[in-house]
């Protein structure tokens, strides 16, 4: 993917699904591979509503603005974030998103001030992080995206916890993106959150074991593509 | 009496050390606008930091406080924006390189401290990281607070704005500032934005010293050493003037050493097509959308320049103008995340030249370079 | 009441010699006949004197009459904004503790555009002293109502009297900061028609600032015969008359729920 130089990439999804923390280590993992990276939490009119997106270019080279208007790959991860990216596809953007038949947990679209930058860290929205049963994501009918549905809310509930539910998706776009290694993915874990695993040893395990989780249905998606 | 608490005591035994190799080992790090202004600020030595909370500009206040008691240096929250600015100049006034940080309607209540800084001469630093306006607006992005930062006041704007497109920009012109706001003794700004605040990419890290760059050193203006009256004139300060001949005479001095400092102060970049038919003209992280624009149109074929203010205020409009009046076919576009507050400054500096100029005006909207290129291809295209 | 005005009187005139940390040079000084200005900066001129504290005092005035005297010392001393000497003085002092910082304003300066700022350097347990000059009214501007003007008193923004249903009743500036200021605090009011108080209280005020111990505060209730339109003697009158009647002259204990160091 990083053939033309730069990669755009767009993460989507609800205020307590943890996007934010999927953009941030996606860039520093780039970061520390040596690539030139950019990361910008939501921001725009796209951040109305509880529907929160991450903003990652991932480079050889320079980077420009930090906005951008298309993205090459697209991670969706509720229904509400379907709407909100659909003017970021283009021709051939890779579209990944969660087929859980869970319930993406919302956040009141009025409230104001939740939505912002200070949005509290996801841990603070662990229990709320999907667990009930509901209607799947419905993805785009257009035929010129490449779609690849991973059912992480629901391996995550059932196998894992739903809070390592991102780190799931995480794996998931280190198989899909093809522009990082997942020891530089959990380099970027230990900077993040080393402190925590020293006291916890068992979150490290915990989220590393929902990495290759990840890229096990990354790569699954992509044979099913293919 | 409360004595120094546990964690101060950790961050100036442990701490500084581990902070003060990043500096001198030119380390690149990966991270928010925010959390390198408390760096610069550290690299530029300044003492002590007044603040009030608000969004986008928080963390800077979160990382100086982390990392000043490490330096022996300070950190007050104070009650309001007004307060952070007058006791800021307060700091300033007994010998210390002092600042804050502050955005949208924390710019407005800040600006009746710089009116007073500006009429006194105090030096001081102001980051200000745009939000939307006017009023509460968003706490997001803007290029709204320009014309308040660039002119705000009950006065004529004697102000130094450096405006930042990169975080090593950002990095580097916040240490000018301290330097500068010393040197010359006028408001001096950088003028970011919520997305420089908020957005993480590498920045090297350096100790200027270590680059050879001149460290100003903050000097009392009042309480210096010795007795005052016995040993020395004791220094009285005002800002109140009782005639106008006296106001004029005091005013033209200042503006004297205004345009002095510009000559020696006024940064831009530029870049682009050796001969162009159309220039833009963006500052800030517009301007870096803006030169990515231009990159791509010119790998089309597209004859098109650019051209960035650094310094927003003193404007650089001799090199602006310079470049526009070599070429009277030369079309203009003025790219902003504003209404024409760029574009009114520009439109001043080209005045009498008979260059069409274009504008693209988004208030409190990210503009993409895709967007400009756009735009760039439309108005490039050469009739017929 | 005449024979207590007397003294007074008396007492000025004996004191004619300039403390030493007064500049002669700016004297006589600009502010009206019979203004109490002049009286309570002679009192903090005595107290810097005895303390010998010259090179160590930064001297920050309001605007309103207080600003007249910008270079009435021989101090070091910053002329600011209405309301701002109180955070120019706490930055100062933040930045160089060694300082002894003085936020001197009228009443218009602490409790009204300034209040925020007394308020808050009174929580927060600033170590400066800030004496408010209370004469009732916003004298420079033309004799308009100030947070002090008193019920039923006359001004030019009052000209029926001050109606307590319409603008509420008096400031009362250091019941409000002893009720709010840190332990440590000093707190007390004075009047220019007690000198020797008035230099106590001064004194001590700068005394526990000296000693890191807290905030300090002295309230001064002052004389304005030109917005008052009053003789001489019924500008004492109305001093220690009504307003004495209402601001009752003395220290005042903090309030013993602001202790410091303890947790919530």
């Amino acid at each position: 993917m990083l053939d033309n130089g730069l990669v755009k990439i767009i993460i989507a999804g609800e205020g307590g699904q943890g996007v934010q923390t999927i953009g941030e280590l996606l860039a520093e993992a780039a970061y520390i591979s040596g690539k030139k990276a950019l990361y910008i939490p939501n921001f725009g009119v796209e951040q109305r509503g509880g529907v929160s997106i991450a903003f990652v270019q991932i480079s050889k080279g320079e980077i420009g603005a930090p906005k951008f208007q298309k993205a090459d790959l697209l991670v969706v991860l509720s229904q509400r974030s379907v709407e909100r990216t659909r003017d970021y596809l283009k021709q051939g953007t890779i579209y990944l998103y969660d087929e859980s038949n869970i319930q993406a947990p919302l956040i009141d679209d009025q409230a104001v001030g939740v939505h912002g930058y200070d949005t509290v860290a996801p841990e603070a929205f662990a229990k709320m992080v999907g667990t009930k049963e509901g209607e799947a994501i419905t993805p785009p009918k257009q035929k010129d995206l490449t779609i690849l549905g991973i059912p992480a809310a629901k391996v995550a509930k059932e196998q894992l916890t739903p809070r390592v539910f991102n780190i799931i998706i995480l794996g998931a776009l280190v198989s899909v993106s093809k522009v990082l290694e997942a020891e530089k993915i959990k380099e970027a874990l230990e900077r993040k959150l080393g402190e925590k695993f020293k006291l916890h040893p068992e979150l490290r395990k915990l989220n590393f074991e929902a990495l290759e989780s990840g890229i096990h249905m990354g790569l699954d998606a992509l044979t099913k593509e293919e | 009496m409360i004595t120094e608490s546990g964690g101060v005591k950790m961050a100036k035994e442990t701490l500084a050390g581990e902070y003060q190799e990043i500096l001198n080992n030119e380390k690149e790090m990966f991270m928010t606008g925010n959390e390198v202004v408390a760096w610069a600020a550290l690299a530029a030595e300044a003492d002590f930091m007044y603040g009030y909370p608000i969004t986008p500009q928080n963390e800077i206040m979160y990382y100086w406080a982390k990392l000043a008691p490490a330096f022996g240096r300070g950190f007050l929250q104070t009650e309001d924006e007004i307060s952070a600015g007058f006791t800021m100049l307060g700091g300033a006034l007994v010998g210390k390189k002092t600042f804050s940080a502050t955005a949208g309607p924390g710019n407005i209540l800040m600006q009746e401290s710089i009116s007073m800084a500006e009429m006194m001469r105090l030096p001081g630093v102001w980051i200000i990281q745009q939000r939307g306006g006017p009023s509460t607006a968003t706490v997001i992005y803007s290029q709204q607070e320009f014309r308040l930062t660039t002119t705000g006041g009950n006065g004529e704007g004697m102000r130094l704005v450096y405006s930042t497109s990169s975080h090593q920009e950002l990095f580097e012109s916040t240490i000018k500032a301290f330097n500068n706001a010393w040197k010359y003794r006028f408001p001096t700004f950088v003028l970011g934005d919520g997305y420089q605040a908020k957005m993480r990419e590498p920045v090297v890290l350096f100790n200027p010293k270590l680059r050879n760059w001149e460290i100003i050193a903050a000097e009392p203006i009042a309480m210096k050493s010795g007795v005052p009256y016995l040993e020395r004139d004791p220094v009285h300060l005002r800002n109140t003037f009782n005639i106008e001949e006296e106001l004029y005479d005091i005013l033209s001095g200042h503006l004297a050493d205004f345009r002095r400092m510009k000559q020696e102060v006024v940064e831009w970049d530029e870049g682009g097509s050796e001969k162009a038919d159309l220039l833009v003209v963006a500052h800030g992280i517009v301007g870096r959308a803006a030169i990515s624009a231009v990159k791509t149109v010119n790998n089309q074929g597209l004859r098109v320049k650019y051209f960035r203010p650094i310094t927003v205020r003193p404007f650089p409009g001799e090199a602006l103008r310079k470049i526009v009046s070599e070429e009277p076919e030369l079309k203009i576009l003025v790219a902003e995340s504003a209404y024409g507050q760029l574009l009114s400054v520009v439109k001043e500096e080209l005045y009498g030249l008979a260059n069409t100029i274009e504008s693209y005006l988004k208030p409190g909207l990210g503009i993409t370079a895709e967007e400009i290129e756009e735009i760039l291809v439309r108005l490039g295209k050469k009739e017929g | 009441m005449v024979e207590k005005n007397q003294r007074v009187s008396r007492g000025i005139i004996e004191n004619q010699n300039m403390p030493r940390s007064w500049r002669k040079e700016t004297k006589p000084h600009r502010f009206c006949p019979g203004c109490g200005h002049g009286i309570a900066l002679k009192a903090l001129g005595d107290v810097v004197d005895e303390l010998g504290i010259l090179d160590q005092v930064l001297y920050g005035c309001d605007i309103g009459c207080s600003l007249l005297s910008w270079d009435f010392f021989n101090f070091d001393s910053i002329q600011t904004h209405h309301g701002r000497t109180i955070p120019v003085i706490v930055g100062a002092k933040r930045a160089r503790p060694e300082i002894v910082g003085i936020a001197y304003m009228g009443d218009g300066g602490g409790y009204a555009i300034g209040a925020q700022h007394l308020v808050n350097a009174a929580t927060r347990g600033d170590r400066i002293t800030a004496i408010v000059a209370n004469n009732t009214l916003y004298a420079m501007t033309g004799g308009q109502m100030a947070p002090t003007t008193l019920p039923r008193q006359k001004t030019s923004t009052t000209p029926y009297g001050r109606d307590p249903l319409i603008t509420g009743s008096p400031t009362l500036g250091p019941e409000l900061v002893a009720a709010i200021a840190s332990e440590g605090s000093y707190v007390a009011r004075g009047t220019v028609g007690d000198y020797n108080k008035l230099k106590l209280f001064i004194k001590k005020a700068l005394l526990n600032q000296m000693e890191g111990k807290g905030f300090s505060f002295v309230e001064v209730l002052s004389t304005c015969p030109t917005n008052w339109r009053t003789g001489a003697k019924e500008t004492w009158g109305f001093l220690q008359g009504k307003m004495e009647n209402y601001f009752k002259v003395g220290e005042l204990q903090v309030s013993q729920g602001n202790r410091l160091g303890e947790e919530g």
